[in-house]
């Protein structure tokens, strides 16, 4: 049919070098870019970005035009898209079948997770900075709008640990891949997290003493919001450390397990 | 090469696949046959490491396909044509592949030419493919790395009549150019037309395997001549036993060769003489009807 011809067929390659990790989170990376979805995805980033610092400097009375306020709006959005994409980075394998290629092209699903994680940290790395310079624009140009010196109140301390927060979002919805391997199911599962279980819990702490007390130790979702609030008492952090073991590493470990044994059909 | 030896899975109770031995030797094409359910997918989903098996290894040129540094180049793999995300290009499918592999750019073109995907469908999102496109684009992602060894489930399904031969005439050069070709069927025409080997399996066992020659030779010879009364006798004196289906041809267990070597003592002229039609058919039928799902009709 076409006039394509190949050398003859080896039985043996003579040298095959090994898929380094490297070429694995590169491919993956690229994955999350391509599709319809990725595209949309990656693009609200910016385009809610954007949109909130507009907002910010349209609506924000000016005594709170600062810096900490941009960067706190703007990363908003950030926690709820980065985790949408670090779950359909996973679960697009077994939901979109295209496991079945990748998982034959290296055949070690531990190095694809980690190649995902890799890269969907990356993403959120990104987009934080990303976040934070629009968050200076805003602040720049908001203030001048309004006639007032800027003001610049997030440290570096405090810069890290919002976008320590916003990793540890991202890096729920992972699990939630992992855990769940499908697209719809671990959609549905991080808003009930992420936006249902912080109501209960609020409803759960305002009407039961002995929950309030206990709150700290269990709840991640409220240990985790410390990091959006400045910097971090060594209880907050024991707080931390306790909640995303066991709500964030514990199932991770029970997710990666699935992912090595489960089937894709 | 691919070296099967007493793979078994089973899922709890069932057992899916049961002690399967063979080998697909470079340079041919083995035709993996079963009816439906027989356990062709699992076996070869075995193979390239996405289930585990029970029991039993499955080596290419003689490694695990887990231990293959780079698996994409040494061997192409086919699965399922449809499993891929519908939401990028076939042209983005071929990318993914050719930089997991760590191939030159230009592979992607190359193999979009080989499969005769024109430009305008590589652009298109594969969740607007054909079944066949699909197949062709799986083909250029099994090639693209230039493998020895081609493992693919239902390759010819979905394709047209020219697709169908052309697959044919693709995977026909590739094993002549001494690359292992393994791929699965339930059609018996397609795997009777490419195959050199045979490996029939139903059940999870594997009922007959051999060369595709050998296996027909055991169905039998239809003769005709033109004095059917003359063949017959000379047939009976040689001890060949004949019947008569009744369609104007005698039918016989002995080989063509031998057939044709009695008329030619006796003296008679035959108008056709060849191996019985559908022979890997009614084995097939024969072979698998204590699995099949079908009930034999009347």
């Amino acid at each position: 049919m076409t006039a394509f011809t190949i050398e003859p067929v080896r039985e043996q390659r003579a040298e095959v070098r090994h898929v380094p990790l490297s070429r694995v989170v590169n491919v993956e990376l690229r994955k999350m870019f391509d599709t319809r979805t990725g595209f949309w995805l990656m693009s609200s980033i910016v385009i809610t970005g954007l949109l909130t610092m507009v907002a910010t400097i349209a609506f924000a009375p000016d005594a709170d035009l600062t810096y900490y306020t941009f960067a706190k709006a703007i990363g908003f959005p950030m926690t709820v898209v980065l985790p949408m994409i670090a779950i359909l980075s996973i679960t697009g394998e077994w939901s979109q079948r295209s496991g079945l290629t990748t998982f034959t092209l290296v055949p070690h699903r531990s190095r694809i997770i980690r190649a995902k994680a890799i890269s969907s940290v990356a993403v959120g790395v990104a987009a934080m900075l990303f976040a934070f310079l629009i968050g200076a624009i805003g602040n720049l140009v908001g203030t001048a709008i309004a006639g007032i010196t800027p003001v610049w109140d997030v440290s570096f301390a405090e810069g890290a640990n919002i976008v320590l927060g916003s990793l540890l979002c991202l890096l729920t919805g992972t699990m939630l891949g992992m855990l769940i391997r499908s697209s719809a199911g671990a959609l549905v599962a991080y808003f009930v997290y992420a936006l249902l279980l912080p109501t209960v819990a609020g409803i759960l702490a305002s009407s039961q003493e002995w929950f309030r007390d206990l709150q700290p130790w269990v709840d991640l979702n409220y240990a985790q919001a410390a990091l959006f609030n400045g910097s971090l008492t060594g209880e907050q952090w024991a707080n931390l450390a306790v909640t995303a073991a066991t709500w964030l590493v514990l199932p991770a470990v029970v997710g990666l397990r699935l992912v090595m044994k489960s089937e894709v059909k | 090469m691919i070296t099967i030896d007493s793979l078994s899975k089973k899922y709890r109770s069932t057992t899916v696949v049961d002690d399967i031995s063979f080998v697909a030797p470079a340079g041919r094409v083995t035709g993996f046959l079963g009816p439906n359910g027989a356990g062709k997918s699992t076996s070869m989903r075995m193979m390239v490491g996405l289930t585990a098996p029970t029991s039993g290894s499955a080596t290419i040129s003689g490694r695990r396909f887990a231990d293959l540094p780079n698996p994409g180049v040494e061997v192409g793999v086919m699965l399922d044509a449809s499993a891929q995300h519908r939401g990028r290009t076939g042209r983005e499918i071929l990318t993914i592949a050719q930089q997991m592999m760590g191939l030159h750019s230009r592979r992607v073109a190359e193999m979009l030419e080989l499969v005769s995907l024109t430009e305008t469908e590589a652009n298109r999102r594969v969740g607007n493919y054909s079944l066949g496109m699909r197949q062709r684009l799986g083909i250029a992602t099994a090639l693209i790395g230039d493998p020895a060894v081609l493992i693919l489930d239902e390759p010819a399904n979905g394709l047209d009549p020219a697709g169908i031969r052309w697959m044919r005439d693709l995977l026909r050069d590739y094993a002549d150019r001494g690359g292992t070709v393994l791929l699965s069927s339930h059609l018996l025409r397609e795997i009777e037309v490419i195959a050199d080997d045979i490996v029939m399996i139903g059940n999870g066992r594997i009922v007959s395997q051999g060369s595709k020659t050998e296996l027909l030779q055991a169905a039998g010879t239809v003769v005709r001549a033109a004095d059917m009364h003359a063949l017959r006798r000379a047939l009976d004196a040689s001890g060949v036993e004949t019947t008569v289906p009744g369609d104007g041809t005698l039918r016989t267990d002995a080989d063509s060769t031998r057939v044709g070597r009695v008329a030619l003592e006796a003296g008679v002229a035959l108008t056709e003489l060849r191996t019985a039609d559908g022979g890997l058919e009614d084995m097939f039928l024969e072979l698998t009807a204590d699995t099949q799902r079908e009930r034999k009709v009347a």
